[in-house]
């Protein structure tokens, strides 16, 4: 059993503190992965600001704040103000449905959490999409189709890997699906469910490998290639909280989230929770270091001629299995 | 729960007043989005959490997105803007909009009424499945035989196109090849 916390904290107290740790997480994580994929590519990395190089964090705010922010003439003003706030506002409210431990979530028990989860998922298109369409520039353009073809695409694949998690837990809430896997992590049953949740993960953060709608040889940036200052820095940011809601997901959903031996200690939940998403997010670092981006024509083939049978395959023999076991 | 009701309903109202009333295209669909996702709030506030859920990822997230993408792809000039306002001449919409408002009153006489009360149990997903599959399995079976025609014809129509287009490059290329392998130049 998890043991409780020693205290009661009131629910703004937990709220601001996920808000805050989450997005304080995500900055460092511009640190984190700049020092990983030095060491993986055999340099340094920024180890001159502070200890160990994370002062660079504070350094690299401080330029993103004081640089020109620039909105090009022949742009669309309002759109192209408003379009970087939505991915951190979207991934942000997906935040809430994730349950760090028992206590500590806003609305983990809620019983759409996966529903809601992949709703704001699907909102977050809106970003990359009014983005380049209001940045009235070919290659912004051309970024953004890829962005949404990419991200409705995959979408679909997310989706109905999950399903299989759902069937066999019989809820959407996600403390549910933790509870149910007090006795085997979903990674073992839902394997197949796993590896394209992941996938789907990666490629709706847009990141390497698969950062097609900014690639950057091809298209400049991409879908942000008119955005500067903090503007360019809220996608940029909002790209490493999409990484930790997903590597968080991944935790919750298929390893037992924040399930592990406590040894009686009231914080050991806490500890495998981080524990997990942090083995999950270095992860990510490490595929961006060692896999190059593929085609896209190639990237969107694979997606829908090799997951969509492969996701179907996997809800249809979950839930007969879950049926025959039942009867 | 009746504050959100109130709140989410008028911004439904406002924003799907300013979606038509608009001529530029992609902000008319950016607030046709906020109407869909106010619509959302509602459902919610009335005790349909899967409902509104749907409602977010299928409508707000899945057709709309396309509906941008294909306006974004089209790219309507500025043109386009002087062209819309000239369809709002009060002339074009005084007519609906006068029949229209004569339905709303209907709809607060039956609101004031008391007839049609809102409100009861929430339901949870579970039960909307059980109902789907149950009662309703008839529908549900419609529904997807229909979803299944509209992807056999897109597949078909799409396909045909294609193959036709590889066949004639190939045959091309073909006799091209040959040609350049019997006359050397």
């Amino acid at each position: 059993m998890t043991p409780a916390l020693p205290f009661v904290l009131p629910q703004w107290l937990i709220t601001v503190a996920i808000l805050l740790a989450v997005v304080g997480l995500a900055a460092v994580l511009i640190w984190v992965e700049r020092r990983a994929l030095g060491i993986w590519q055999d340099r340094w990395g920024p180890n001159r600001v502070w200890f160990l190089g994370i002062g660079q964090v504070a350094a690299d705010m401080i330029k993103i704040f004081m640089k020109d922010d620039w909105v090009p003439p022949f742009a669309d003003r309002a759109v192209f103000v408003i379009a970087p706030s939505i991915v951190m506002i979207t991934i942000l409210l997906a935040v809430a449905v994730v349950p760090f431990t028992p206590e500590l979530t806003i609305a983990g028990d809620w019983n759409i959490g996966v529903l809601f989860f992949l709703g704001m998922t699907s909102l977050a298109v809106y970003s990359v999409m009014l983005g380049g369409w209001s940045s009235n520039s070919k290659y912004a353009m051309l970024g953004t189709l890829r962005a949404s073809a990419q991200s409705i695409s995959y979408e679909v694949f997310m989706g109905l890997a999950l399903l299989g998690v759902v069937i066999q837990t019989g809820s959407f809430s996600l403390k549910d699906i933790v509870l149910a896997q007090q006795d085997l992590w979903f990674v073992v049953p839902q394997a197949l469910g796993f590896l394209i949740f992941m996938i789907a993960g990666l490629a709706e953060t847009h990141r390497l490998p698969l950062d097609l709608p900014e690639a950057e040889h091809e298209l400049t940036a991409g879908f942000h290639t008119e955005y500067s200052g903090m503007k360019f820095g809220m996608f940029f940011v909002g790209e490493y909280v999409a990484v930790v809601l997903v590597s968080a997901m991944l935790t919750t959903l298929f390893f037992g989230g924040w399930l592990g031996p406590t040894f009686g200690f009231w914080f050991m939940p806490i500890v495998w929770f981080a524990a997990k998403t942090g083995a999950f997010i270095l992860f990510f670092v490490l595929l961006r270091a060692a896999i190059p981006r593929p085609r896209f024509d190639q990237f969107m083939g694979f997606g829908w001629k090799v997951l969509l049978p492969l996701s179907l395959l996997n809800v249809v023999v979950t839930g007969a299995i879950v049926v025959g076991k039942g009867s | 729960m009746s504050l959100l009701f109130y709140t989410a309903g008028g911004i439904a109202v406002a924003a799907t007043a300013l979606a038509v009333s608009r001529p530029h295209p992609i902000r008319a669909l950016l607030y046709l989005i906020v109407s869909l996702l106010a619509a959302a709030g509602v459902m919610l506030a009335l005790g349909a959490p899967f409902a509104a859920a749907l409602e977010v990822m299928v409508y707000a997230g899945a057709i709309m997105v396309l509906f941008v993408f294909v306006v974004m792809l089209l790219n309507l000039a500025p043109g386009a803007d002087a062209r819309e306002r000239g369809w709002l001449a009060p002339a074009n919409w005084i007519g609906p909009a006068g029949l229209s408002g004569l339905l709303l009153l209907e709809l607060v006489h039956a609101f004031g009424g008391g007839s049609a009360a809102a409100g009861g149990a929430e339901v949870s997903a579970k039960q909307v499945g059980i109902a789907l599959f149950g009662p309703y399995l008839l529908g549900v079976e419609l529904g997807s035989m229909l979803l299944l025609a509209g992807l056999v014809a897109a597949y078909h129509l799409g396909h045909r196109h294609t193959i036709r287009l590889e066949a004639r490059d190939i045959a091309r290329a073909h006799a091209h090849h040959v040609e350049v392998k019997e006359h050397p130049r």
